[in-house]
């Protein structure tokens, strides 16, 4: 057995051929979201439906005629694709920004929601939702995530400011437990706010447990350009969280801007991170677990795992997101407890299955 | 080749002055050792070289101040290997001796075919090859230090700061990273600054050495006169007997105080 065997690699694999594998099941994934729902027409002719809509080819051209009434494709369109793109939003983000935090914290215990995104984000609708009402007054907009943006970017803000006045910004430590003092802080805020609004516990329990049940195209629209950005910069950051990954020393001496690369990766990934919360809700899990099934699947380098943490984040949710609205139809299992239903187990056999090959 | 220059160079951690008013002049192609007991500021010189920690006075590289210098230009001058390297478990060998091309690469630019090329030829040429696809994580201490000079190689740069680079290594081992450096030395020309621990190390491979003590320098010149009985005593506080073997290797045995 010659020495390479003995030491096995997972990053030796191609990055390549992961990336495109992971985007061919995320297809997959995607168009299984489209065809499966408790109501809606027959799965197999939803593609013909979809064909049959394309302009000059479809209907007209192909003559293909899918046999889906309007109102069925009014439910694929309008209820499924929508909920089935935002979900790959939604998810991509999430495990996008736990990648990143994990790397510029340079810990694997890290999610999204470290310096508050999360509580912050979760205050903020309490509020909203105690104070107005979820569809007390006839606002032009739902200012449920508009306010959560707000408060989930405030929070981390202010985390960044205290940490950054106290330890600097050469070490991440500081910035960790300003962020442990701010969740606290948020969270206890937003129990006290609910004790004394015990009739809305239900409903910002609701929110706070993650829903994509409620997607429309506008939701997409309103993340996607948050989301975009971030992923965008996360993406051109990869090769610096690998360097980042030998401490901040050697980083600064291998002449990498150490306190800059970690403050534009902060901040990239809490706006696409706010922007998700903001529509969904907080999705646990995702966003801690994913990058580690990906960095077991197919190495530790960031140049993988960072567009990998996109591709199978998405397909991950999507297909949390398919037994949660048809098994216990017409009641819905919130999604969070889903993805840690099919993350957990699945995680753990990975986890298992790497140590033996080791 | 190049030379390196520390003119009046002051660190303060907090409000504790650990290094104080250090100037010396390394030059082209020679090794320079730094001793001194614990405290005495040898890390944070270095580092202050390698720009690490903020520093007053200057450190100049063939006469011009790195302060000046753009980070990824500085970085392609000095490289430094700190005393306890950060190896990532389940990072490859390759990909580590990689990071050692950062500072060419442009900001959002990934390595290129040279890059590798050059990674490529360090692994071989320091005889790591079966090491490149293995995970550090599974790599021996020995093994591991080599890498780390590989790394520090990778960066092309002439002067090489290495700190105490032999302090978790066994006696075999501590040799032969330091016959590597001393090998890469004569072959691309580096100049070398290392804080050492072993006096006797210290000795065999430095040109020139300089004492360190509660961050000022005490005692500097050739090995001979630097590793002297009285001056160890006086700034170790240890009772110490100074050899001198036949081929000059100056061997410095501790002794034991018996009533």
């Amino acid at each position: 057995m010659s020495d390479q065997q003995l030491h096995p690699t997972a990053s030796a694999g191609r990055p390549r051929w992961w990336i495109a594998g992971s985007i061919v099941v995320l297809i997959a994934v995607a168009a299984a979201g489209a065809m499966i729902g408790p109501a809606g027409p027959v799965w197999w002719r939803v593609p013909l439906a979809v064909l049959e809509r394309v302009p000059f080819l479809g209907a007209d051209g192909l003559g293909i005629s899918s046999g889906v009434t309007d109102r069925e494709w009014s439910i694929v369109w309008d209820i499924r694709m929508p909920r089935v793109v935002l979900a790959g939003i939604v998810g991509a983000m999430l495990s996008l920004g736990g990648a990143s935090y994990q790397g510029v914290f340079r810990n694997p215990l890290v999610d999204p929601y470290l310096l508050g995104a999360a509580a912050g984000g979760g205050l903020g609708a309490t509020l909203v939702i105690t104070t107005v009402g979820r569809s007390g007054l006839d606002w032009p907009i739902d200012p449920v995530p508009l306010v959560a943006f707000v408060f989930a970017l405030g929070t981390v803000a202010v985390t960044y400011a205290v940490g950054a006045s106290f330890g600097g910004l050469r070490t991440s430590g500081t910035l960790v437990l300003a962020g442990v003092a701010m969740v606290s802080l948020m969270t206890a805020i937003q129990t006290f706010v609910l004790q004394r609004n015990s009739d809305v516990v239900r409903e910002v329990y609701n929110w706070i447990l993650g829903r994509l049940s409620t997607a429309t195209w506008a939701d997409v629209l309103l993340v996607s350009p948050y989301v975009l950005v971030s992923a965008g910069v996360l993406l051109l950051h990869r090769r610096h969280l690998d360097v980042l990954r030998v401490g901040d020393d050697e980083a600064t001496a291998l002449g990498v801007p150490v306190a800059r690369v970690r403050l534009v990766v902060v901040v990239a990934a809490t706006l696409g991170t706010a922007a998700v919360v903001a529509v969904s809700g907080l999705i646990g899990f995702v966003g801690l677990v994913v990058p580690h099934m990906v960095r077991l699947m197919a190495g530790s380098s960031y140049r993988v795992v960072i567009p990998l943490a996109v591709t199978i984040g998405a397909s991950f949710l999507i297909l949390a997101d398919i037994p949660g609205r048809t098994l216990s139809s017409p009641a819905e299992v919130p999604i969070g407890v889903v993805t840690a239903f099919i993350g957990a187990p699945f995680f753990i056999v990975l986890l298992r299955t790497r140590q033996v090959s080791r | 080749m190049s030379s390196i220059e520390f003119r009046q160079v002051q660190v303060r951690l907090g409000r504790r002055q650990v290094v104080n008013d250090f100037s010396m002049t390394v030059s082209s192609g020679s090794w320079l050792g730094i001793i001194g007991p614990n405290g005495a500021g040898k890390s944070s010189l270095l580092k202050a070289a390698a720009g690490v920690v903020a520093h007053s006075g200057q450190v100049l590289v063939d006469g011009a101040p790195l302060d000046l210098r753009h980070r990824s230009r500085r970085a392609a001058l000095v490289s430094y290997v700190p005393q306890d390297p950060i190896l990532p478990d389940d990072m490859t060998g390759s990909e580590y001796v990689m990071l050692g091309r950062t500072m060419h690469v442009g900001y959002f630019g990934m390595p290129s075919r040279n890059d590798r090329a050059m990674v490529d030829g360090v692994i071989e040429r320091l005889g790591l090859t079966s090491f490149a696809r293995r995970r550090l994580g599974s790599l021996s201490g020995g093994e591991r230090q080599r890498l780390v000079i590989a790394r520090a190689l990778a960066t092309e740069a002439p002067i090489l700061l290495l700190d105490e680079p032999t302090s978790a290594l066994d006696i075999g081992h501590q040799q032969q990273a330091l016959e590597l450096v001393a090998r890469l030395r004569d072959e691309h020309g580096l100049t070398v600054v290392s804080a050492m621990h072993d006096l006797t190390l210290a000795g065999m491979y430095s040109d020139r050495l300089v004492l360190l003590h509660e961050g000022s320098m005490v005692a500097h010149g050739t090995v001979v006169e630097v590793l002297s009985a009285e001056t160890l005593a006086e700034f170790y506080g240890v009772r110490v007997t100074v050899h001198q073997e036949s081929d000059g290797t100056v061997v410095v045995v501790p002794r034991r105080d018996r009533l």
